[in-house]
C-alpha cells in the first residue's frame, strides 16, 4: 500500500483564494455572533477588506509562474491577471451590493422565506434592512471564481464552477422587489445551471476515458496529461472530441453563448440589479478565463480543429445578442442581450491562437466589466415608488430630468457601441486585430456587422433619453450615496481612460499572456 | 540641397512673442466667459489687450533690429506628432512678421479705441470686443506661425472671427446672409489652402516654412504649379480676389470698425501675406507668377469699375479694397523686389483705408446710419475733422503726390512696366488705367459726401461731428495716410530684404517706359480721373437710380459675377444636392430601412423563442448541444476542418 503523499502547497500563491474563502467562512460566523444592527457594516467592511487583501496578494504574486497543489492549480500570468480583474470588478460590485441609500434597506430582501406578493412580503419591502447573508455568499462566489480561472485540472474546475454557481443561484432569488420574478429567475438559473454542469461533468468523464486509452500513461484530467494525450495518442479521437464538445457546452453556458444563452435575459432581469452587474462582469471573466485555459492549454494540441465549430457559435452568439437586443423593451433585458453579443466578441478573441488573442480577450474582459457595472449602477438609480423603472418607455426624457446621469449612461452606451475614445472601441480593436491576423476575417466581419446592428438599440435609448419630452411617468434619478457613486464613477472613468490610454493595461495583459503548462 | 533658409533661436524679449497671441486671446476668453458681468468694463479690457500687444510688438521689433539673423524662431511645443507628420506649435518673428504685427496691433489699437465710442449704444458691445480680440489673436497667429499648419490655424481663426463679426447684427437677414456668404466663399479658398498643405506634406514631408522653402527646389515644375495655384486659391478667397471677390462687399453688413480692421486693413491682406511668405514657391515657377499677376490686374480693374457704379459709401470703399489688394497681388506676382513693394502698399493701404472706413463710420454716426452717398452732400461744413481726415485718405488712395499712396502704388506700376515681354504693356497699362479709375470713383465718393448741395433725408436736421474718442484715431490715421507712404517706401524694402528675407535681388529689367514717364503718366491719369469726377459731381447727383448704359448697368450688378456664380455654382449645386437627397431617400434609405425592417422582424420572431419556460430553454440547450456535438464529431471525422 502506497503511503498517501500530501502535495506541496505554495501558500503565498494560493493566498488570494484562501483569503476569500476564509473571509466567507468568517462571514458566516459574523451572521451568528454579531448583533443584527452591526452586521451590515461589519460584513461589507470584511468583504471589501478581503477583496483588497486578496488583490494585494495578487499584485505581490505578479511574477509567479507555477503549478501548485499537486497539478490542481496554476498560478501564472493569465490566472493572476484574471484574478486581479475579478477582484477589482467584484469590489465595484460589492459597493453596489452594499448600497443602502438608493433603496431604503438595500436592494435585497429582508426575509426571503415569506410568500411572494403576500402582506408579509409587502411589509418587508417597505424598508426593513436586507439580508446580510449576501456578503458571505458573494465572497464564496468570488473565491470560487478565483479558483475557476486558476484550475489546472478539470475536476478542480468543476468544483470551482459549483462553488461560485451555487451562491449565485441563491443571490438571484434575493431581490427585495418583484419577488416572484426574482425567485423564478433563480429557479431557472439553478435548473439550467445544473443541466449544464451535467454536460460539463460528462465531458470530463469522456476525456478521462480518452487519456486512459493510451498505453504506458497514467490517466488523468489535469491539463498536462490531456495535452500530452492529445498530441501523442494513437487512439481514436472520438472520445476526445465528444468530451471536448460537452465540456465546451458547460463553459459556454456560463459564458452565455448562443444557443446556451437562453437563461441570460430572464436571470439578468429577475436578479437584484447589483447581482446582475456582478454576474455580467465577474462571471464573464471567470467563464472566459476557464475557456481560454481549456483551449489554450489542454486542447492546444488538437491544432485548433474546433475553431470552425466555435466560430459558428461565436457568430450565432453575436447575431442572437444583437438582433434580439433590437426589440427589447426592458433595459435589463437589453443589457442582457448586449452581454450575450459581447460574449460573441470575446469568443472571437478566444479563437485567435497566440498570445495577442489571449491578451486582447483579457483586456476586453476588464474593459467590458467596468462598463457593464457602471451601466447597471445607473439602472439601480432610475426608479419610482415601485422600485427600479426598467421599462424603456419610462426612460423617455430622462436627459431633461437628470442630464448628469443620462450623460453618464449615454457615454456608457456609446462605449458599448464601440465609439472611439471609449474602452468599447479599444477593446473591440484588441480582439478583432489578432483575429484578423489569425486569418479569421469572417469572424471580424460578423463582429463589425453585428456591432452596427447593436448600435441601434443603444442609440435608441440615447435618443429616448435626450430627444423625448419627459412624460408623467418619467421617473427621477435618485441621487446615489457614496457607494454607488464610487462604483459608477470608477466604471465611467475606467471606460474613458481605457479608451484614451489603453496602453498600460494592454501592456500588462501582453506581459501576462503566457500559460504555464 | 543647400540650406538657404535658416532661422535663429529666440532669445531675450523675443522669447515672449507668444504673448502677442496669448494676450488678446485671454482677453477674448475673459470677455466671453464672464458674460454680462463684464459689460461695464469689458471694452476697456479689449482695448488694453491690443495696446499691450502693440507695445510688446514694438519692443520686439526694436529687439529684432539689433540682430544679425533677423529671422527668429520660437518652438513652443510639439503640436501634432502622428507617424511621419511632425508639426511644431512654433512662431517665427522675422521682418515680414514684424511689420504685420505692428500693422495689426497699431491700426488695431486705434480702431478698437474708435469702436469703444462707435459701439457705445449697442447692447452687444462686450461680445463685439470679445470677437474683435479673438480676431486680433488669430491674425497674429496667422502671421507669426512658423509653419503652414499654424498659418492655417490663424487663417481659420480670422475666418471665424470675420464670420461672427459680419453677422454681428444677426437679427438683420442681410447681415446673417452676408456672414454665410463670406463663410461659404472662404470655404472654397480654405479648401484650396488645406489641399496645398496636404500636398506639401505628401511631397516634402513637412509644413515648416524653412524646410518647405529649402525643399521646393527639388520638386517638379508641375507640383510647384499645382501647389502654388492651391495656395493662390486660398489667398484669393481670403483677400476677395477674382474669382472669389463677391463676399467682401457684402461683408460691409458688419459694424464699421469691423469693416475697417478686418475687411480693409488686415484680414483681407492675409492672402498677400500668404503669397509673400511663400515667395520661394511662387518665385520657382514663372507660370505661377503670371497667374498671380493676372488675377491681380483683373481684380484691380474689376474693383475700380464696380466701385464707380456703387452708391453705398461702405460698398464703394469695399470695392476699392478689392481693387487695392489687386495692386498688391500684382506686386507679389511680379516677384523679386516687387514683393517688398506690395507689402509697402499693403501697410500704407492699412492706414488710409482704415482712416476712410472710420471716416465713413463717423459720417454714418452723424447721419443716422445713412450709407447712401446720394443722400449726403455738404458735410464738410458740419464734420470738419471727419472731412479733413477723409480728405487725407482720399488723396492717399488716389496716389496724389506727396501722400502715401503715391509712394506705395506708383512703384508697383513701374514694376509692372518692367516685365520682360509684351505683358509689360498689358499689366502696366492695367495698373495705370486702374490708377485713373481709382481717382475717378474715389473723388466721386468724396465730392458726393462732403461737397455739393445737401441731399439729406428729412429726418436729419443738423449732422454732428463725432466725439473725441472717434476723431482722435481718425486724426492719427490721417497722419499715417499723409506720411506713411514715404517713410515706408524708403525703409521697408531694405528691412524686408535684409538677411535673406523677401525677394532678394531686384529683377533688373529695363522698363518699357522710363521711370519719369510712368510717374508723369500716373499723376496725369490721377488728376484727369479726379478732375472728371469733380466736374461731373460737384453739383451733386440725383437721389434716385438713373437709367444707364450697358457698362454702368453691368458695374451696378457687380459685372454679373454674382449672376455667374449663381448660374455656374449655385444652380448646379442645388440640383446636385436635390439629386443626392433623392438618391439618399430612395436608394440608401430604402436599403437601410429594408435592412432595419428585416432585423426588426427577425428580432420580433426570434423573441417568441424566448418563451419564459424552463422546459423550452432546456430543449433549446439540448438541441444546441446535439448540434455542437455533431459538429465536433464531424470535425473529428475530418468533414469540416
Amino acid at each position: 500500500m502506497t503511503e498517501l503523499k500530501l502535495p506541496s502547497l505554495d501558500y503565498a500563491a494560493l493566498a488570494p483564494i484562501l483569503i476569500m474563502l476564509g473571509v466567507a467562512l468568517l462571514g458566516v460566523l459574523v451572521e451568528a455572533f454579531v448583533p443584527r444592527r452591526l452586521r451590515h457594516v461589519v460584513q461589507l467592511t470584511l468583504a471589501l477588506l478581503a477583496v483588497l487583501a486578496a488583490l494585494t496578494m495578487v499584485v505581490l504574486n505578479a511574477d509567479d509562474r507555477i503549478i501548485t497543489a499537486g497539478q490542481a492549480l496554476a498560478v501564472d500570468g493569465p490566472t493572476l491577471f484574471l484574478q486581479g480583474a475579478i477582484l477589482v470588478l467584484a469590489a465595484m460590485a460589492l459597493l453596489l451590493i452594499g448600497d443602502r441609500s438608493v433603496e431604503r434597506g438595500g436592494a435585497f430582501v429582508a426575509q426571503a422565506a415569506v410568500t411572494a406578493e403576500s402582506a408579509d412580503d409587502r411589509r418587508q419591502a417597505e424598508g426593513r434592512n436586507g439580508l446580510t447573508e449576501i456578503y458571505p455568499l458573494t465572497t464564496f462566489a468570488i473565491g470560487g471564481m478565483l479558483i475557476f480561472v486558476a484550475a489546472n485540472d478539470l475536476l478542480t474546475m468543476f468544483i470551482a464552477l459549483e462553488v461560485f454557481s451555487l451562491p449565485l443561484y441563491l443571490l438571484c432569488a434575493l431581490a427585495r422587489r418583484r419577488r416572484l420574478l426574482s425567485q423564478e429567475a433563480a429557479m431557472k438559473y439553478f435548473l439550467l445551471g445544473a443541466y449544464a454542469s451535467a454536460f460539463f461533468l460528462f465531458g470530463v468523464a469522456l476525456i478521462y476515458g480518452f487519456t486512459a486509452g493510451i498505453p504506458g500513461r497514467v490517466a488523468g484530467v489535469d491539463f498536462a496529461t490531456i495535452n500530452a494525450a492529445v498530441t501523442e495518442s494513437p487512439a481514436s479521437r472520438v472520445l476526445l472530441f465528444a468530451g471536448m464538445g460537452l465540456l465546451a457546452i458547460g463553459l459556454l453556458f456560463k459564458a452565455a453563448a448562443a444557443p446556451f444563452h437562453v437563461w441570460t435575459p430572464d436571470v439578468y432581469q429577475g436578479a437584484p440589479t447589483p447581482i446582475t452587474g456582478f454576474m455580467a462582469a465577474c462571471t464573464k471573466v471567470a467563464a472566459f478565463g476557464a475557456l481560454l485555459r481549456v483551449f489554450h492549454v489542454a486542447f492546444a494540441g488538437a491544432a485548433w480543429d474546433f475553431t470552425p465549430v466555435l466560430g459558428v457559435v461565436a457568430v450565432l452568439t453575436m447575431l442572437v445578442g444583437a438582433v434580439l437586443a433590437v426589440t427589447q423593451t426592458d433595459i435589463k433585458r437589453l443589457l442582457a442581450y448586449s452581454s450575450i453579443a459581447n460574449a460573441g466578441y470575446l469568443l472571437v478573441g478566444v479563437l485567435s491562437p497566440g498570445s495577442e488573442g489571449l491578451s486582447g480577450t483579457m483586456f476586453y474582459l476588464v474593459a467590458y466589466g467596468f462598463s457593464v457595472l457602471a451601466a447597471f449602477a445607473v439602472v439601480t438609480l432610475v426608479r419610482d415608488d415601485d422600485g427600479e423603472a426598467t421599462h424603456l418607455s419610462r426612460w423617455a426624457g430622462l436627459g431633461r430630468r437628470s442630464p448628469f446621469f443620462a450623460g453618464l449612461f449615454t457615454f456608457i452606451l456609446l462605449a458599448f457601441a464601440g465609439i472611439p475614445l471609449t474602452s468599447g472601441f479599444t477593446s473591440k480593436f484588441a480582439v478583432f486585430g489578432p483575429a484578423l491576423d489569425g486569418g479569421h476575417a469572417w469572424l471580424v466581419i460578423a463582429g463589425v456587422l453585428t456591432s452596427m446592428v447593436l448600435a441601434f438599440p443603444y442609440l435608441r435609448v440615447v435618443v429616448m433619453m435626450w430627444l423625448s419630452e419627459p412624460g408623467e411617468s418619467t421617473p427621477t434619478v435618485t441621487v446615489p450615496g457614496g457607494l454607488t457613486s464610487a462604483a459608477l464613477m470608477i466604471g465611467v472613468l475606467a471606460t474613458l481612460v481605457l479608451g484614451i490610454a489603453p496602453a498600460p493595461l494592454l501592456d500588462l495583459a501582453t506581459g501576462a499572456a503566457d500559460f504555464v503548462r | 540641397m543647400e540650406e538657404t533658409v535658416q532661422y535663429a533661436g529666440a532669445t531675450g524679449l523675443l522669447g515672449s512673442v507668444w504673448l502677442l497671441v496669448a494676450i488678446p486671446l485671454v482677453s477674448a476668453a475673459i470677455l466671453l466667459l464672464l458674460g454680462r458681468r463684464a459689460d461695464r468694463w469689458g471694452h476697456w479690457l479689449g482695448v488694453a489687450a491690443i495696446g499691450a500687444a502693440f507695445v510688446l510688438g514694438l519692443a520686439s521689433f526694436f529687439q529684432l533690429r539689433g540682430l544679425e539673423n533677423k529671422s527668429v524662431e520660437l518652438s513652443l511645443w510639439d503640436f501634432i506628432a502622428v507617424g511621419d507628420l511632425r508639426v511644431d506649435f512654433g512662431l517665427l518673428f522675422d521682418p515680414l512678421a514684424a511689420v504685420f504685427v505692428l500693422l495689426i496691433t497699431g491700426v488695431g489699437f486705434l480702431i478698437h479705441l474708435y469702436a469703444v465710442e462707435y459701439m457705445a449704444h449697442d447692447g452687444g458691445r462686450r461680445r463685439f470686443f470679445a470677437y474683435f480680440n479673438l480676431f486680433v489673436a488669430a491674425m497674429l497667429l496667422l502671421v507669426l506661425g512658423n509653419n503652414y499648419v499654424m498659418l492655417y490655424f490663424g487663417w481659420e481663426g480670422v475666418g471665424l472671427a470675420s464670420y461672427l463679426l459680419i453677422s454681428f447684427w444677426y437679427g438683420r437677414p442681410s447681415a446673417a446672409t452676408a456672414g454665410k456668404k463670406a463663410f461659404l466663399m472662404n470655404r472654397v479658398g480654405d479648401a484650396g489652402l488645406a489641399i496645398g498643405i496636404f500636398i506639401m506634406f505628401a511631397t516634402l514631408g513637412t509644413t515648416q516654412y524653412d524646410e518647405v522653402f529649402n525643399g521646393v527646389g527639388a520638386l517638379t515644375g508641375a507640383t510647384v504649379l499645382v501647389l502654388g495655384l492651391l495656395l493662390l486659391l486660398g489667398a484669393a478667397g481670403k483677400s476677395g480676389q477674382f474669382p472669389l471677390q463677391a463676399w467682401l462687399p457684402d461683408a460691409m453688413e458688419g459694424p464699421t470698425p469691423v469693416s475697417a480692421l478686418i475687411h480693409a486693413a488686415t484680414m483681407v491682406t492675409a492672402g498677400v501675406y500668404l503669397i509673400a511668405r511663400s515667395n520661394p514657391i511662387f518665385s520657382a515657377n514663372s507660370t505661377l507668377q503670371l497667374v498671380v499677376v493676372s488675377v491681380g490686374a483683373l481684380t484691380l480693374l474689376m474693383g475700380c469699375i464696380i466701385g464707380a457704379a456703387k452708391d453705398d459709401i461702405k460698398r464703394v470703399l469695399a470695392w476699392s479694397t478689392v481693387s487695392q489688394i489687386g495692386y498688391m497681388f500684382l506686386g507679389v506676382g511680379l516677384g523679386g523686389g516687387a514683393y517688398a513693394l506690395a507689402i509697402v502698399h499693403l501697410l500704407a493701404h492699412g492706414f488710409f483705408k482704415a482712416n476712410m472706413f472710420l471716416g465713413a463710420g463717423s459720417v454714418m454716426h452723424g447721419m443716422k446710419d445713412q450709407v447712401d452717398i446720394r443722400r449726403f452732400g455738404g458735410l464738410s461744413k458740419h464734420m470738419k475733422i471727419t472731412w479733413l481726415t477723409f480728405m487725407m485718405g482720399w488723396l492717399a488712395i488716389i496716389g496724389m503726390f506727396p501722400f502715401s499712396g503715391f509712394f506705395s502704388k506708383e512703384p508697383i506700376i513701374v514694376a509692372a512696366f518692367e516685365r520682360e515681354d509684351w505683358t509689360a504693356w498689358l499689366f502696366g497699362g492695367a495698373a495705370l488705367l486702374g490708377a485713373g479709375l481709382t481717382a475717378f470713383y474715389m473723388t466721386r465718393l468724396f465730392v458726393l459726401t462732403f461737397h455739393g448741395p445737401k441731399r439729406w433725408t428729412e429726418d436729419i436736421e443738423h449732422p454732428h461731428e463725432s466725439p473725441a474718442l472717434m476723431t482722435i484715431p481718425l486724426v492719427l490715421l490721417a497722419i499715417g495716410s499723409v506720411g506713411a507712404g514715404f517713410l515706408l517706401s524708403t525703409s521697408v524694402p531694405d528691412w524686408l530684404t535684409a538677411a535673406g528675407g523677401l525677394g532678394g535681388e531686384h529683377a533688373e529689367h529695363e522698363a518699357v517706359l522710363s521711370h519719369a514717364v510712368i510717374t508723369t503718366l500716373s499723376l496725369l491719369v490721377t488728376v484727369l480721373g479726379a478732375g472728371l469726377a469733380w466736374f461731373l459731381f460737384r453739383a451733386g447727383t440725383a437721389t434716385a437710380p438713373q437709367p444707364a448704359g450697358v457698362l454702368v448697368t453691368a458695374a451696378r450688378r457687380n459685372l454679373y459675377t454674382d449672376a455667374v456664380n449663381e448660374a455656374v455654382f449655385e444652380k448646379p449645386g442645388i440640383f446636385l444636392t436635390r439629386a443626392l437627397v433623392f438618391l439618399d431617400n430612395r436608394g440608401v434609405d430604402g436599403l437601410v430601412n429594408g435592412l432595419a425592417a428585416a432585423v426588426g422582424g427577425g428580432s420580433g420572431r426570434l423573441r417568441r423563442l424566448q418563451t419564459g419556460f424552463v422546459r423550452s430553454y432546456a430543449t433549446s440547450i439540448l438541441a444546441g448541444a446535439l448540434l455542437v456535438m455533431a459538429a465536433f464529431l464531424a470535425v473529428q471525422a475530418g468533414w469540416l476542418a
